[in-house]
C-alpha cells in the first residue's frame, strides 16, 4: 500500500530560487546605483560649467552713473558649448526688471549670498532645463541694485550620458546575475551531495541490514542522522520483541498441547473402553489439527514475509529435493509408503530462497503422504523440461475431486473429499506463493485410474 | 533404547518418560543442561532428546559443544517452533534429527530409528524369540539364518508382540500403535497386518495366536 504524499518540496529548487532572488535583487541595486552616480557624476559637471558661466556673465556687469552695463560674455557660452550640443538660455534681472534673454525663465526659491550660484531644476518650455543663478550688488551712482543672472541649460546631453551609463550598469547587473546563477547552482549542488550520498547509502542497504548509519555527514545532517539511527534501533527492537513473542508463544501453546497429547496416548494405551478411547482419539486429532494450523500459519507468515526479502541464493534443487525427502521418509515409511524418488545426474540450479522451496517441497510431500492409503508408492521426479526444472510428485490417493488448482490454493480452502484428514487449508497456499514468488507454476491434476498428479516447476538458471 | 531426556517442563517430562517407558525404553530425565551435562558424565546413551528453550542455556550451544567435543550420541531436537528458517538452523549445528512438539510417539519412534540406522546402529538391539532374530533397526526377522525384512507396520506390530509375549493384545490397542490418529481406520485393519506377519514368520516357532474376540498374542511353539 502507498500513502498519498503531498508532492515533494525540493530543497535543491528552493536554495537555488533564494539564491536567484538574492542575485536578482544585488543586480538591480548595482545597476540603481550606478545610474544615480552617473546622474550625480553629470550634474556636478553641468553644474560647475553652468554655474563658471553664470559667474563670469555676473562678473563682467559694471555699474555707471545711471544704470548698469551688460556686456554679454559670449566666450562663457561657448564653455557651456564644450559639454554638449543642448540649447542654452539666460536672463538678466535688474532691480526686477528683466533687461535682457528669456523674461519667462524661472527664478530661484531661495537666495543665496553674493556671488554665489545655486542651481535648480524647472521645467521651461516643454523640457528640463538646468538653471543656474548668481546674484550680484552693484553700485549704480550711489544706490546698490540687485542684479540677478541666470544661465539655463537643457538636458538631453546630460540624460544621454547617464543613459549610456546606465545600459553599461545594466550590463553589468546582469552579467553579475548571470555568474550568480552559476554559482548558486553549484553551490546547491555541492552542498547537498552529502544529502544525496547518504540517501543512496541507505537506500542501496539489503533488507535485513538494519546497522546504525557511520556515513560521514556535515555537522547539519547529524540530527537527521541520529534520529535516523534511532528509528533504526527501535525498528530491529520491534522485530526482535516480535520475534522473540512468537517463540515464547509457539512455546508456551506447544509444551503443554504436548503434554495433552502425551497424556492422552498413555490414557489411550491403559484403557479398553470403546467410549473413553473415542474421546481420547478425538482429542489427539485436535491436537495435531491445532498443532498443525500453528505451524502452517507461522510457516505462511514466513513465507509472506522472506518473499518480500528477497533472499536469494543459487542451489542445485535436487540437492535441496534429496534433503527433504530424507526427512520425511520416516513420516511415510509409518504408513508404508514408499518415496520413490528419481533425480537427474547433473545439477539442476535454480536461484531462490532455499528454505521457501524447501517448505513447499515439505508441503507438497506431506500432502502426498497425507492423502495416500497405506502401502503405496509416492513418485517424485525432477526433470529438466526446457528452461524449467519440473517436480512432478504422483500418489495414488483420492485425488483433488472436480476442483482445478485455482479452487485449491486460496488460504484455508479444502478439497471437498477430504474432511477425514487434518489439514489447515494453507498448505497449497504456500506453495503456490513461493512458485510465484520465483517465476514458477504449481500444476494439480487427477490421475486416470485415481491420485494426485502435482506438477511444481521453477525456471532453471 | 535408552533415551536422555533433557526437558524442563516437568509435566512433559513426566509424560514423555512414561510414555516412552510403556513401549520399554529406559529414559533418564535431565531438568536443565547442566543435569544433561551430569548425565552423560556417567552413563552412555542410544539417543538424546533435547529441548531448546532450558532454564541454564540454549540448547542449540548445548548440541554445538556436544559435537565440537567430539561426542556421537545421536541428538533429535524437540522444537516448539516450526518456523522454516528453524528446521534448517538445526540441521545445520549438528542435530540428526527434529520434532515439533507436541509429537506422535509413533513418529518419534520411527526418527530414532532412522536416526541409529543412520549412524550404523547399535548391535544390541537386537532380540530373540523362540527361534527368531529380531533386528528392529534393520528391520529384519531371521529364521534358522533365513532372513527376512519387514515393512514398518509389520516391524512395528512385532515390535508390540515381543515386548510382552504371551500377553493379549486388543484390536484397538494395536490399531491406535500402527495408524496414525489423522486416520480412520476400522479395528479389523490390523488383521492385514496379522496376516502378512504370520507369513513372514512361516516356519519358526514363533505364531499370532488370535484369540477370538480378544485379540492376538504371541507364543513360541
Amino acid at each position: 500500500m502507498r500513502l498519498a504524499l503531498p508532492p515533494p518540496r525540493s530543497i535543491r529548487r528552493r536554495l537555488i530560487l533564494q539564491l536567484l532572488v538574492v542575485a536578482a535583487l544585488l543586480a538591480m541595486l548595482l545597476y540603481f546605483s550606478i545610474r544615480s552616480v552617473a546622474r550625480d557624476a553629470v550634474e556636478t559637471t553641468q553644474d560647475s560649467v553652468l554655474g563658471a558661466a553664470t559667474t563670469a556673465i555676473a562678473e563682467q556687469l559694471r555699474g555707471s552713473v545711471d544704470g548698469v552695463e551688460i556686456d554679454i560674455l559670449y566666450s562663457a557660452f561657448s564653455m557651456l558649448g564644450s559639454i554638449s550640443e543642448d540649447r542654452v538660455f539666460y536672463r538678466i534681472i535688474v532691480a526686477d526688471q528683466t533687461v535682457t534673454g528669456y523674461e519667462d525663465l524661472p527664478v530661484p526659491t531661495e537666495t543665496a549670498p553674493l556671488l554665489t550660484p545655486i542651481y535648480y531644476t524647472r521645467n521651461f518650455r516643454d523640457t528640463q532645463v538646468r538653471i543656474a543663478a548668481v546674484i550680484r550688488a552693484i553700485l549704480v551712482g550711489r544706490t546698490s541694485v540687485r542684479v540677478q543672472v541666470l544661465v539655463a541649460q537643457t538636458r538631453q546631453g546630460q540624460e544621454a550620458i547617464v543613459a549610456t551609463m546606465a545600459n553599461r550598469g545594466a550590463a553589468l547587473g546582469l552579467g553579475f546575475f548571470a555568474v550568480a546563477a552559476l554559482l548558486s547552482l553549484l553551490t546547491a549542488n555541492t552542498a547537498l551531495r552529502p544529502l544525496n550520498y547518504i540517501a543512496g547509502a541507505v537506500g542501496r542497504r539489503g533488507p535485513q541490514d538494519l546497522r546504525p548509519v557511520t556515513q560521514e555527514a556535515p555537522s547539519e545532517m547529524v540530527p537527521l542522522i541520529t534520529s535516523l539511527n534511532g528509528f533504526i534501533a527501535r525498528l530491529r527492537g520491534a522485530l526482535s520483541r516480535t520475534e522473540t513473542f512468537i517463540t515464547e508463544a509457539a512455546h508456551h501453546i506447544r509444551t503443554p498441547l504436548a503434554t495433552v497429547r502425551a497424556q492422552a496416548e498413555i490414557a489411550l494405551r491403559q484403557t479398553e473402553d470403546a467410549d473413553t478411547r473415542q474421546t481420547l482419539h478425538r482429542m489427539i486429532r485436535a491436537i495435531e489439527d491445532s498443532s498443525r494450523s500453528a505451524s502452517q500459519l507461522l510457516d505462511h507468515a514466513t513465507v509472506v514475509y522472506r518473499t518480500d526479502q528477497r533472499a536469494n541464493e543459487r542451489f542445485d534443487l535436487g540437492d535441496l529435493l534429496r534433503g527433504v525427502v530424507r526427512s520425511l521418509d520416516p513420516t511415510a515409511d509409518l504408513k508404508d509408503l514408499i518415496l520413490a524418488t528419481s533425480l537427474p545426474d547433473d545439477a539442476l540450479t535454480i536461484e531462490g530462497d532455499r528454505l521457501l522451496i524447501e517448505s513447499a517441497l515439505r508441503n507438497l510431500i506431506d500432502n502426498a503422504i497425507k492423502y495416500s492409503p497405506a502401502d503405496n508408492r509416492i513418485g517424485i521426479s525432477l526433470i529438466r523440461a526446457n528452461e524449467s526444472a519440473m517436480i512432478t510428485i504422483t500418489d495414488d490417493g483420492r485425488g483433488i475431486g472436480s476442483l482445478a488448482t485455482g479452487d485449491l490454493v486460496g488460504r484455508f480452502k479444502r478439497g471437498g473429499n477430504v474432511a477425514d484428514v487434518v489439514g489447515s487449508g494453507l498448505g497449497l497456499t504456500i506453495v503456490d506463493e513461493v512458485a510465484t514468488a520465483h517465476g514458477g507454476t504449481l500444476d494439480l491434476q487427477n490421475r486416470e485410474g485415481g491420485g494426485t498428479c502435482v506438477r511444481f516447476s521453477l525456471p532453471l538458471l | 533404547m535408552r533415551f536422555l531426556l533433557v526437558e524442563d517442563n516437568v509435566d512433559l517430562g513426566q509424560s514423555v518418560q512414561k510414555r516412552l517407558a510403556m513401549d520399554g525404553h529406559a529414559v533418564d530425565w535431565a531438568q536443565d543442561l547442566h543435569s544433561a551435562q551430569d548425565h552423560l558424565g556417567v552413563a552412555s546413551y542410544d539417543l538424546i532428546l533435547l529441548d531448546i528453550m532450558l532454564p541454564d542455556g540454549d540448547g542449540r550451544d548445548f548440541l554445538a559443544g556436544h559435537r565440537r567435543a567430539q561426542r556421537d550420541t545421536p541428538v533429535i531436537v524437540m522444537t516448539a517452533r516450526s518456523a522454516v528458517s528453524d528446521r534448517v538452523a538445526l540441521l545445520d549445528i549438528g542435530a540428526d534429527d527434529y520434532i515439533t512438539k507436541p509429537f506422535d510417539f509413533a513418529e518419534l519412534e520411527a526418527r530414532c530409528r532412522a536416526v541409529l540406522r543412520r549412524r550404523g546402529g547399535a548391535a544390541q538391539t537386537r532380540q530373540a524369540f523362540a527361534d527368531v532374530i529380531f533386528d528392529p533397526l534393520s528391520a529384519t526377522l531371521t529364521i534358522d539364518g533365513d532372513t527376512r525384512e519387514l515393512r514398518n507396520r509389520e516391524l512395528r506390530l512385532f515390535e508390540i508382540l515381543v515386548a510382552a509375549p504371551g500377553r493379549i493384545h486388543s484390536k484397538a490397542q494395536l490399531c491406535d500403535r500402527l495408524f496414525s490418529f489423522a486416520e480412520t481406520v476400522t479395528d479389523n485393519a490390523i488383521e492385514v497386518y496379522v496376516g502378512r506377519l504370520r507369513k513372514k514368520l512361516v516356519g519358526s516357532r514363533a505364531r499370532i495366536e488370535t484369540v477370538r474376540g480378544v485379540g492376538y498374542r504371541l507364543t513360541d511353539g
